[in-house]
């Protein structure tokens, strides 16, 4: 195990030790102390490593992650885990604002709740909160999974592109072009797939699923009142 | 009709100045479809500019350098703040940013030819970066755009400099739309979204909110990137002072201030002739921005909107920029409304010059699609050197100016080696109105 202390050493060596490791690295666990809140905490990773981060961290932890598995013991500010590529960000306390935008790729899971903008642009991202999500997730969600095991707040899915939504407590409201979709088996066998691999135990059928009504694809002055 | 009548002189009739035919047809257009006008391009509409100033040129108390021997430089360094890896380029002349999807991979290639060729770079656009503007820019600036569309950190490690997208002058405040005749199966693989829909890019950033966020953000990029390239902020005119005052508070490298005849993609006219300030009404605010926090020089001033000549290369850095941008400028040198094409411009209903309907990808010219057989038309490695030749031009046109004032470097022009030639432009420039030494709002002038 080797660890990094945020007390004594600074952002730029955590995250240029982490950045420089390779495909093939024998160092593949890491841990960093004392996060206090720090922004930019392992972004831009780019190797199969383990990265514990042991406490709470600031903005935009794990961002653009690409194959690392980050765990943060704490909570997460703004934007983590923003345009991850692949691998796996695990929060076990709560997220704040923009939680996985316009992630490409990977999973994001989140044990405690998130706040508004939950996946906000994701561009195939998978998101699974064991919590309630705030208003405005999946805003303009264009590809990925959003799953969400309590609430949803206002305008969930507001202006969807081809994002999938699962929903298991209840939608405050839906967004503009968002609507209820059937589940079928294929979304079924997804949602279980991404609740086994966040390792939540809840039934997929107990889920609702969201997605585009698609009637905004191509704008259309009779659906001026939509936006 | 009776004798009397016939010989009773009549008014001649009068055209409106309010409802002039254009805003006429306007209304009609309007009322036949029940949607705003949406087309590409920059303001139209007169606006006090780059025309309303000269040069004075040396005199008794100032005396001009040789135009054909003595050395004038022109060289322009961006990033030296922060960045490990400064941006040097040959000249003071930039490619704005146009993206793979407004443009076609034709004119995107010629970009980065032209620009590689006469010293300068090129900056990619909403989409991502292409393999093949990459390979053909030998200095690229990756855009950080509200979309993200392409964005990874691959690419963001790739590029010579990043430049955070705030806004543009065509469109301060607002987003884009690339309407879906547009999105070809590549322009939709890049973007993640299905083929032939509509791709709206948003207006605000969806990961960060204000200034004290964008410092961040900036980290976070930073960070990424080993801090090793520039980091540029571009703003549109709308308050330029405070916008260059908050991206340098943020840590921004270079701040980019695109004046409101900067070119979009595709917008609605209403935007583009109704919001934002005039190119030249942005430079002083700036530069006094810069100046204020002690930083002018060591951040750098990249002014865009309506750069043409070599003369408003010179004027822009006269009055404090480091460094102009052109988009439009370099898609007419390329070859974008060539006169040649006039008969199919009619047939697009307009004329060549007038051609802005660039979001429906019938480009006659082969720059503003992504139909195969039209993009075919452009010639890359023409197209290149045109604009090759093009930047050439306007940099010698500068140093002629620049030397005739004096000066043996572009970045020695100063707001004294010009007059202005209107009152509104003399207020904006802050420049003293020809044969006087006053200009409206002159400190201590009572006016």
């Amino acid at each position: 195990m080797q660890t990094i202390d945020l007390a004594t050493q600074p952002l730029r060596e955590l995250n240029a030790t982490l950045q420089a490791q390779a495909e093939q690295t024998n160092a593949t666990q890491w841990e960093v102390h004392n996060p206090r809140g720090a922004h930019a905490i392992a972004v831009g990773l780019d190797a199969p490593i383990d990265v514990t981060v042991r406490g709470s961290t600031g903005y935009y932890c794990g961002g653009m992650n690409k194959q690392a598995t980050i765990h943060v013991t704490g909570s997460a500010g703004p934007g983590v885990a923003e345009n991850m590529m692949s691998g796996t960000v695990v929060i076990d306390g709560d997220a704040s604002q923009y939680a996985g935008a316009t992630g490409r790729g990977g999973l994001l899971v989140i044990k405690g709740n998130a706040s508004s903008r939950c996946g906000i642009s994701m561009k195939g991202i998978d998101i699974v909160v064991q919590g309630n999500i705030g208003h405005m997730s999946a805003f303009m969600g264009q590809a990925g999974n959003l799953v969400v095991c309590g609430d949803a707040g206002d305008a969930l899915g507001d202006s969807l592109y081809e994002a999938r939504l699962f929903v298991r407590g209840s939608v405050k409201s839906l967004g503009a072009d968002c609507i209820e979709k059937e589940m079928r088996p294929e979304h079924l066998e997804i949602l279980r797939d991404l609740l086994a691999r966040a390792g939540i135990d809840a039934k997929p059928e107990e889920f609702r699923r969201y997605g585009s009504a698609r009637k905004l694809y191509n704008f259309d002055i009779d659906n001026a009142a939509a936006y | 009709m009776k004798d009397d009548e016939r010989r009773t002189p009549r008014t001649m009739p009068i055209q409106s100045a309010t409802f002039s035919n254009p805003i006429n047809a306007e209304i009609r257009r309007a009322a036949a479809t029940g949607i705003y006008d949406i087309r590409g391009g920059g303001a139209k509409r007169r606006v006090p500019h780059f025309d309303d100033l000269l040069f004075l040129g040396a005199s008794v108390s100032r005396y001009p350098l040789e135009g054909y021997r003595e050395k004038c430089d022109t060289s322009v360094t961006l990033g030296t703040r922060f960045a490990k890896k400064p941006i040097k380029l040959d000249i003071p002349i930039t490619i704005a940013g146009m993206s793979f999807g407004a443009l076609s991979a034709q004119a995107k290639e010629a970009l980065g030819r032209g620009a590689s060729e006469a010293g300068t770079s090129t900056t990619t656009g909403d989409g991502g970066m292409t393999a093949e503007e990459r390979g053909h820019s030998k200095t690229l600036v990756y855009q950080y755009l509200p979309s993200r569309y392409g964005m990874n950190p691959d690419d963001l490690r790739r590029a010579d400099a990043i430049e955070i997208v705030v806004g543009q002058g065509a469109k301060p405040g607002g987003g884009g739309m690339l309407l879906g005749q547009k999105i070809s199966d590549r322009v939709a693989e890049m973007r993640t979204l299905p083929k032939g829909i509509d791709q709206r890019s948003a207006c605000r950033h969806p990961d960060w909110t204000g200034p004290d966020d964008l410092e961040i953000k900036i980290l976070e990029l930073r960070e990424i990137t080993g801090w090793q390239v520039p980091i540029y902020v571009k703003v549109g005119g709308t308050r330029p002072q405070y916008d260059v005052a908050l991206a340098v508070k943020a840590g921004a490298d270079v701040v980019v201030l695109d004046g409101m005849q900067g070119g979009t993609a595709a917008t609605q006219d209403v935007f583009i002739e109704n919001v934002g300030l005039p190119t030249l009404a942005c430079i002083r605010p700036a530069v006094r921005a810069l100046q204020e926090l002690g930083v002018h020089r060591e951040v750098q001033l990249i002014v865009s909107g309506g750069i043409r000549t070599g003369a408003d290369v010179a004027k822009a850095l006269a009055l404090g920029a480091d460094a102009v941008s052109i988009g439009t400028a370099a898609m007419i040198a390329l070859g974008d409304n060539d006169p040649k094409y006039e008969s199919e411009y009619n047939a697009l209903g307009t004329t060549a010059g007038a051609y802005d309907d660039w979001h429906e990808g019938k480009d006659p010219a082969g720059i503003t699609t992504q139909d195969p057989e039209l993009a075919a038309r452009l010639n890359p490695v023409e197209a290149g050197r045109r604009l090759r030749n093009y930047l050439k031009v306007m940099t010698l046109e500068a140093q002629t100016i620049a030397r005739a004032c004096g000066h043996n470097h572009l970045h020695n022009l100063e707001p004294e080696d010009l007059c202005a030639l209107t009152m509104e432009a003399a207020a904006m420039a802050q420049i003293p109105l020809a044969g006087t030494d006053w200009y409206p709002g002159k400190p201590g002038s009572g006016y």
